[in-house]
């Protein structure tokens, strides 16, 4: 399934946030989005899961979504959204309820999204009692539940410190990768996007729009030797002279919004 | 500081050398169960000495053991149960209704802009009323009895609950909520798994507050009119000038509201585990 989104303007208020901005995820594709803070990456990931309307602008989800598949385009929060209320395993089961699934086939996808995230010691734990990866784990676990086609992560490293960023980043690859699952990727942290995306789209300053695509022909396993470094490197250099201008400005404005 | 010439950090390169004072500290309360309780005790030791030996007088202020004495006089003959359980159905009743109608209006205020629109200057006029004001017309309307009684406890509890509950709802976080529309979940199933079990701490403490106007409430409803019950106790303890009646009527009221409390703090123990 392959996820198109086309907004010709988006406007809080007076305010024209973007402006122009199609893209799309393919099957299996890992798309990043940068750009300075207030371009709209968050907001342009809101419309592209129908949690904001565009203002003028439509998405569309075209093809088939995966077997099994309950919810094609998954949220995975940068402040991970867990219940406090719940353990681990009843947050990870959570989006199953209100589906009319047997208590066996329940059962058997939070078993199973548990494992995969390494959470299965923790099924009971409550969310205060994990650290800040473990409970982004959960958030991740929560996601895959559903079987998505289209996970929306919206910084979902950034409330994490940078060793625990690191490890968490190789699982999100590993999972993306082995489930072949598509990914729009919201950061501002180029070394995420090097090492995550296929696609980097990079936005321009409010309004946003898009600036430039890089394009990543190393595949994401082979992308940790030392030759690579250096390429991925450059392709940085690259992208910090593209929007640390804007960056600046961004920085020093004042804003109401 | 960096290293200098391989010298460990610790050793002073030159000059005068002066220590850190700590000037930390202080201002971590820490939990003193013995001093709480010996308080109980010196008090009531120094009551007791001074109505013992007779420096002030028993019909002004009785002993504690006097007190303690009427109190027991009043557990044997039933005379106490009777008292209270007529308070108890009142504030029983007035509680019930006025949470319940609380907790509906507060939710329907914290989810809905228009419900928010009328009612919040409705109850930001009525709330400060003292309830106790309106018993003369509840009793006008609803003729006397114990329908008015336990009208005026139900309205001086509906506000606070309203308030709370309203407050509550109102600061569920917006990611929460997102969260759930994100994978799809019907607003009911919304409001029941994510609004109302988030809101429920600050609606726990809205009950707390509600307690203890109840408690007001049915002592000062008993007063003006009532044949039984704990504030009818004792104002007629007072009007016989019997103030050791009086004093365990007192004491009664003071472990009622202890009860009543501690009862909250059960049910905030059982169901806000997670905090």
């Amino acid at each position: 399934m392959d996820l198109i989104v086309e907004v010709k303007r988006h406007a809080f208020g007076e305010l024209t946030v973007l402006e122009d901005v199609s893209l799309a995820v393919r099957a299996g594709e890992i798309v990043a989005l940068i750009g300075p803070s207030g371009c709209g990456k968050s907001t342009l990931l809101g419309i592209a899961g129908g949690i904001l309307r565009a203002s003028a602008g439509r998405v569309v989800m075209q093809g088939a979504p995966p077997a099994e598949c309950l919810n094609p385009l998954t949220y995975i929060f940068q402040d991970f959204a867990l219940l406090p209320w719940r353990s681990v395993a009843a947050n990870v089961a959570f989006p199953l309820e209100h589906h009319p699934l047997g208590e066996p086939e329940r059962k058997r996808r939070v078993a199973d999204a548990l494992r995969r995230t390494g959470l299965v010691d923790f099924a009971a734990a409550l969310p205060k009692q994990l650290s800040g990866g473990m409970r982004q784990r959960v958030g991740i676990a929560r996601a895959l539940v559903v079987r998505p086609a289209v996970l929306l992560m919206d910084e979902p490293l950034s409330a994490l410190d940078a060793q625990t960023r690191e490890l968490l980043m190789e699982d999100f690859l590993d999972l993306l990768l082995r489930e072949r699952m598509a990914a729009l990727y919201v950061t501002h942290n180029f070394a995420e996007a090097l090492r995550l995306a296929d696609r980097i789209v990079v936005l321009s300053r409010r309004p946003g729009r898009i600036r430039e695509v890089v394009e990543i022909a190393r595949p994401q396993r082979e992308r940790t030797g030392k030759a690579a470094q250096a390429e991925l490197a450059e392709l940085g250099e690259r992208l910090w002279s593209l929007i640390r201008d804007e960056a600046l400005s961004a920085e020093r404005e004042m804003t109401d919004v | 500081m960096s290293e200098v010439g391989g010298r460990s950090e610790g050793a002073a390169i030159g000059g005068a050398s002066r220590e850190v004072a700590f000037r930390g500290g202080g201002f971590l309360p820490e939990p003193r169960k013995l001093h709480s309780w010996l308080v109980f005790a010196v008090l009531l030791a120094l009551w007791q000495a001074v109505t013992g030996l007779g420096l002030v007088n028993a019909l002004f202020l009785p002993s504690p053991l006097g007190i303690a004495r009427a109190l027991w006089g009043l557990a044997l003959s039933g005379e106490l149960w009777h008292q209270l359980s007529a308070s108890l159905l009142r504030i029983g009743a007035g509680w019930a209704i006025g949470s319940a109608l609380g907790l509906l209006v507060g939710l329907s205020m914290g989810l809905s802009s228009l419900s928010r629109a009328i009612g919040m200057p409705l109850v930001s006029a009525l709330y400060p009323i003292p309830k106790i004001a309106l018993l003369p017309l509840l009793i006008l309307w609803l003729g006397i009895g114990e329908a008015p009684k336990v009208a005026t406890i139900a309205a001086g509890v509906f506000f606070p609950t309203v308030i709370a509950t309203f407050s509550g709802v109102d600061s569920v976080p917006r990611s929460l909520i997102r969260m759930g529309q994100s994978f799809d979940l019907p607003v009911r199933a919304i409001v029941w798994k994510v609004i109302l079990p988030s809101a429920l701490p600050q609606i726990l403490a809205g009950f707390r507050i509600s307690i203890a106007t109840a408690l007001l409430l049915v002592v000062s409803a008993e007063m003006i009119g009532a044949q039984f019950g704990i504030g009818a106790f004792l104002l007629t303890a007072g009007n016989l000038m019997q103030t050791d009646q009086l004093m365990a009527g007192v004491v009664v009221l003071s472990l009622l509201g202890l009860t009543l409390g501690a009862l909250v703090g059960i049910v905030e123990k059982t169901f806000l585990r997670w905090r």
